[in-house]
């Protein structure tokens, strides 16, 4: 279980979050959603500590993040970043493989190219894109890497930053299901954050929206549409009038 | 009272400011030190940096080298005519080239090419979030990008420097026998008799220095770069001003501690 106590963090005089109170069940996917700017990607850098936190704690399983062995706490994370991040020096298998290179997971050169093109099957890429450049495949099949290098190491934890950012609403639907198949059959504990309510229907478990620095309305997607939550009801319809400002 | 004190206020600004980047970049190198002795160490990271660094240089080092060497020798015999002293072009480009241009002008364009192409790949990096994928995929930033990186600036630097300094004095050789009537063998036996160790040692421990300076810069402002294009293209002109005033800097203090043995 992930567990955030009143996280706050700002930047100079822009306060992102005010006092984030937040539990993830394990095994369940849970995706935040809120509009540009609200600091859902800081929430999900926070808990992996790549921004410190001003206040508050986060506790993963019980263990305080902040104080956790890092490469054993981070081993245990799988992360696809918002436009994949991948190593543009790198091949693809080798971007996949990243982790089973190095460190306590570390593999034997031919199988790790070996799992990172199984798991290049597993998001359905083909065989003849271990070898190419990250800059020689489009942006769908990008993501797809990031996906592939995320499981890698069958993580018992896995973030999603805007999965479906930049793709076609075809491509976002591969994606969803290709997200909500592997969290099912890993059983892994899953973060997303997006502001695409397709992506929120199809991941989620649980939703939580993030406004103004903290959690406005928190359940169970199911419940999401009958919530009765102003703040949420104009987020999920897509209104400009209502609580939030349209203009921020 | 404002016209005196806003200048001086400025002024004020501008020191501490100076002296807060000292600081921090102070901090860097600490840091860069310490995971030097820290596993893993990424050889493959190594050897692309040395490649990079060193290989890839050695055309532009030898250029610049060449036509310096070159021109160094036509200035001196144009200079030395003035009193009966033509003859001391050997002597004064060999002791122009290995203490002091040499060393320089191979740490200026390092500063050029190389820090400015780190720094660039660094802050693209830390734009699209590669720095963060390293550090969620278990991987030290400083361990994996700026280690390798800076030794490779830590051996390569000085081999170009040698063979600059090589290059150079060939200039200077080939202008004054070609075109100043110099008498080839005599030139070189000048060249090598003026020449002491201490000439050559201090020459080589100015490249290590500067490229530890120019390699370190590429990490340090790419590592900090701002947001998007704007922010990269800060980090990439920050990088080579920085490492160019340091290397002068650098070469000046360095210069004189070899003089005072």
């Amino acid at each position: 279980m992930i567990t955030l106590s009143g996280v706050k963090k700002s930047f100079g005089n822009n306060h992102v979050l005010r006092g984030v109170d937040l539990e993830i069940a394990r095994g369940t996917s849970m995706v935040i959603i809120g509009g540009s700017g609200t600091g859902k990607s800081i929430a999900l850098k926070s808990i992996l500590g790549l921004v410190t936190p001003d206040a508050g704690t986060i506790m993963v399983d019980g263990k305080d993040a902040a104080t956790a062995e890092r490469d054993a706490f981070l081993a245990r994370f799988g992360m696809l970043f918002q436009g994949g991040a991948l190593f543009d020096s790198l091949p693809v298998w080798h971007n996949v493989a990243f982790r089973l290179m190095r460190g306590a997971l570390q593999r034997p050169k031919e199988e790790a190219r070996e799992i990172a093109i199984e798991k290049l099957r597993r998001v359905g890429l083909k065989a003849d894109v271990a070898d190419r450049l990250p800059a020689e495949l489009s942006g769908g099949m990008q993501k797809r890497v990031g996906l592939a290098r995320a499981i890698a190491a069958e993580p018992e934890i896995i973030f999603f930053d805007e999965p479906t950012t930049g793709l076609d609403p075809i491509m976002s639907g591969v994606i969803n299901d290709l997200i909500r198949e592997i969290v099912v059959e890993m059983g892994a504990t899953a973060m997303t954050i997006t502001h695409d309510m397709t992506s929120v229907r199809a991941i989620a478990d649980n939703v939580a929206m993030l406004h103004d620095g903290v959690i406005q309305w928190s359940g169970p997607v199911a419940d999401m549409d009958q919530a009765g939550d102003p703040y949420l009801d104009q987020f999920i319809h897509g209104r400009a009038d209502g609580p939030i400002e349209a203009v921020r | 009272m404002n016209l005196i004190l806003r200048p001086l206020e400025a002024l004020g600004h501008a020191f501490l400011n100076l002296l807060a980047a000292l600081g921090r970049i102070s901090i860097y190198a600490g840091s860069t030190l310490r995971h030097i002795f820290k596993r893993p160490f990424y050889a493959r990271e190594l050897a692309i940096a040395i490649l990079n660094v060193g290989w890839l240089s050695l055309p532009v080092v030898g250029l610049t080298a060449l036509f310096t060497g070159a021109a160094l020798a036509l200035q001196i015999y144009a200079g030395g005519a003035r009193f009966n002293a033509e003859a001391v072009v050997p002597q004064i480009v060999a002791i122009g080239m290995v203490r002091e241009l040499g060393p320089v002008l191979v740490g200026l364009m390092i500063a050029a090419r190389v820090t400015s192409s780190i720094a660039a790949e660094i802050a693209t990096m830390k734009v699209t979030e590669q720095i963060d994928a390293l550090v969620t995929l278990s991987t030290h930033p400083m361990q994996y990008l700026t280690v390798p990186r800076v030794l490779a600036g830590l051996i390569c630097v000085p081999v170009l420097v040698g063979v600059g300094d090589v290059i150079g004095i060939l200039g200077g050789y080939t202008v004054a026998v070609a075109t100043l009537d110099f008498n080839s063998s005599t030139y070189l036996v000048n060249t090598f008799d003026f020449l002491e160790i201490r000439d050559v040692v201090s020459s080589l421990a100015k490249g290590a220095v500067f490229g530890v300076i120019a390699t370190l810069m590429g990490c340090y402002y790419g590592m900090n770069s701002g947001r998007g294009a704007q922010g990269v293209g800060a980090a990439t002109k920050g990088s080579v001003e920085a490492a160019a005033i340091l290397i002068l800097a650098a070469n000046f203090v360095l210069t004189w501690v070899f003089f005072s043995l």
